[in-house]
């Protein structure tokens, strides 16, 4: 966990004058993330490192209880939450039992993994978790950081903490990667995966780089029989803040011409996080025909359960 | 859509264009032909041990490759060698009919990089600089060499650049982005003064095994086609901690170039290292303008294996924000996925674009004009 003084960590005026940790408190996420867009439902993505433990059951149990925690202390208390199910990736089977547990709440709309892991997670150890959350219709969330089990970058450990949030771009490509090679969504075709704090500005060549090797590659993993750029449009969606993309309207017109999926964006402020100056959650550059289905449907249509109390 | 498959083509016959190609990879025959330029006091390290890497094996790769030799099987050489190993076969498949103005060898075997014991690490590097001057530079005219050097030990390796600036025939110091360290970080210093003093180019082409996992915090990926990927990353993250580093104030006549990494991330990463730079700013005193400025003025990008947008058109989109003049044609002659300069780029360009793309941008980086 880093200090809550980084200024990433919490927007000046997103921090709580009490002087409790960001995001600590229910009246403010209210006003401010609730009250301050207008939002109907906000989804609640707790990162307080319980999954970075070496120990499975520890780091399984602290999971549970944050489980806990979220359903009694904050979606008990405001009906427009709703959370995800937090779990540890290198204790699969545990990890699997928890969202079988948490699904039968229907507050709980997704399962939460980190991008940093000890093995891809695309690797077969993890197939109970995509399997559990396949099961019972919830997209497996990513959020950026994670378990630190190696050095974030592949030239080893940077000096700065600038450097470490720069590699999650990369890290949640190899993931990308892994779970489209290792055939995740052949054997789990319903299942969606949400990006979290990933940026979209590399989105494009991402996709244009994995078609062109996959093209030449695609013996080595011949259950994959279609075009990783179709599989990533179809199975992967990506929340919008931050961004890390064209400053421009032209631009961006460009990166989302390049992107050709409109559907994969969904609307996040990453509240309490200072992405964002004032009411800037939607950039300006974002062409304003993107609104109806970057505000709501897209996200309707990635996180079944929200249709539930929702029209 | 107009889409122009061929460069030359394209040109009227009296503008004929002729082609730098910044990536092409000579080997040695067998790694035996390397014993003569080896200093004798490491002979018998090379018969006994050779190659001690960061890896499971000394002569092949954890992550394997689709082709032999990693190679095109039409570039198996009829005098018996591996693709890349005859300079007259590699001048009747590559450099006559695409015509080769100069071309920029590069080195990937035996290599340096990872050698763990520093002091063979060193020695291999003398050996292959003066194999690479005898065997190819002296014989042909329209090859230049890259100077490799011991990465993890930048004394040695600032010594063996300035030994081989003073002979000539190198267009530039090539490094690998998979170090032990990011290669921002002071302990690689001395390899930038040298470059900079010496008055030659940077080339970092992709590659490498460090041990760490290839896709960094993600661990150890499966296959070849993650581990293929994944160069790009080390690339992006070398430069991240170049930038953040501030390698580019500290050596501010210092050229770079990425090799063998595409370019379709690098206006990616220039939006994402400006949007951190603004909330990071109190950890990175050194760095004192934006980075994708930097991205922009100080660094080139060869284009093999070229981007292919799914609308060939993007391409030009890539080249707008990256720069025209940051552009450089290279072929990775012969590995497997080397690409075609009539083919690479399937996108309308003018004359213009297409002479400083296939030329004119890497005589300007590399000072070959």
């Amino acid at each position: 966990m880093w200090k809550a003084a980084m200024p990433l960590t919490a927007r000046p005026d997103f921090r709580d004058p009490a002087g409790g940790p960001p995001g600590g408190s229910l009246d403010l996420l209210r006003a401010q993330a609730l009250d301050g867009f207008g939002t109907a439902i906000g989804i609640c993505n707790p990162l307080w490192g319980t999954a970075a433990l070496f120990s499975e059951d520890m780091a399984s149990e602290l999971c549970r209880a944050m489980n806990l925690w979220l359903a009694r202390d904050w979606l008990d208390r405001e009906p427009r939450l709703r959370g995800a199910i937090t779990i540890a990736p290198h204790a699969p089977d545990q990890a699997a039992a928890e969202i079988e547990r948490c699904a039968a709440d229907r507050r709980f709309v997704s399962v939460l993994l980190p991008a940093m892991t000890e093995l891809p997670l695309g690797r077969r150890a993890h197939r109970p978790i995509f399997a559990a959350a396949e099961r019972h219709g919830l997209p497996v969330t990513i959020h950026a950081g994670g378990q630190y089990r190696h050095p974030p970058t592949a030239t080893g450990w940077p000096s700065f903490h600038a450097e470490d949030h720069a590699a999650q771009a990369n890290i949640f490509q190899a993931q990308l990667l892994s779970l489209v090679y290792e055939g995740v969504f052949v054997d789990h075709p319903g299942l969606r995966v949400v990006l979290l704090d990933a940026g979209i500005g590399w989105l494009p060549s991402f996709l244009w780089r994995a078609n062109k090797t996959w093209r030449g590659l695609r013996a080595e993993v011949p259950w994959v029989t279609r075009s990783p750029a179709d599989i990533v449009r179809e199975h992967v969606r990506f929340a919008l803040q931050p961004l890390q993309g064209p400053p421009d309207a032209a631009g961006m017109q460009r990166l989302l011409d390049h992107i050709a999926a409109d559907h994969m964006l969904l609307f996040s402020t990453d509240w309490p996080h200072w992405r964002f100056e004032g009411r800037d959650a939607v950039p300006p550059q974002i062409p304003a025909r993107l609104l109806p289905a970057l505000l709501r449907e897209n996200a309707l249509d990635t996180y079944p359960r929200l249709r539930e109390t929702i029209a | 859509m107009t889409v122009d498959v061929d460069p030359r083509v394209a040109l009227p016959a009296d503008a004929k264009l002729r082609l730098v190609d910044c990536d092409i990879h000579p080997i040695v025959r067998s790694t035996a032909d390397l014993r003569p330029y080896l200093d004798p006091c490491w002979h018998d390290y090379f018969d006994q041990f050779g190659n001690f890497l960061v890896s499971p094996y000394t002569e092949a790769h954890p992550y394997p490759k689709p082709t032999p030799a990693l190679s095109r099987l039409d570039t198996w050489p009829p005098s018996g060698g591996p693709p890349g190993s005859d300079l007259d076969f590699m001048r009747a498949q590559h450099l006559d009919p695409h015509d080769i103005e100069i071309g920029v060898l590069q080195v990937l075997w035996p290599t340096a990089a990872r050698q763990r014991n520093l002091g063979y690490a060193a020695a291999l590097c003398s050996a292959v600089n003066d194999w690479q001057a005898a065997e190819w530079l002296a014989r042909e005219k329209r090859l230049r060499g890259s100077i490799m050097v011991s990465q993890e030990d930048a004394g040695s390796a600032a010594a063996e650049i300035a030994r081989c600036a003073r002979r000539g025939g190198y267009a530039q110091v090539m490094v690998m982005p998979r170090n032990l360290e990011p290669m921002g970080r002071r302990r690689y210093w001395p390899i930038f003064q040298a470059a900079q003093e010496h008055d030659i180019t940077l080339g970092c082409h992709v590659g490498g095994l460090n041990g760490y996992a290839v896709t960094g915090g993600a661990g150890h990926c499966s296959f070849y086609a993650e581990e293929k990927d994944s160069n790009g990353f080390a690339m992006e993250a070398m430069l991240t901690s170049m930038i953040f580093e501030g390698v580019f104030e500290a050596f501010p006549r210092l050229r770079m170039v990425a090799i063998e990494a595409g370019l379709g991330w690098v206006p990616a990463l220039g939006w994402r290292l400006d949007d951190l730079w603004q909330r990071f700013r109190a950890e990175l005193p050194a760095v004192k303008r934006p980075p994708s400025e930097t991205l922009r003025e100080r660094l080139w990008y060869t284009t093999q294996p070229a981007d292919e947008p799914e609308d060939p058109r993007q391409l030009r989109d890539l080249f707008d924000w990256i720069g025209w003049d940051r552009v450089c044609f290279a072929s990775d002659y012969p590995h497997w996925d080397s690409d075609d300069p009539r083919h690479a780029l399937p996108v309308q360009m003018s004359q213009a674009e297409r002479r400083a793309i296939f030329r004119d941008n890497a005589m300007a980086v590399y000072r070959l004009g």
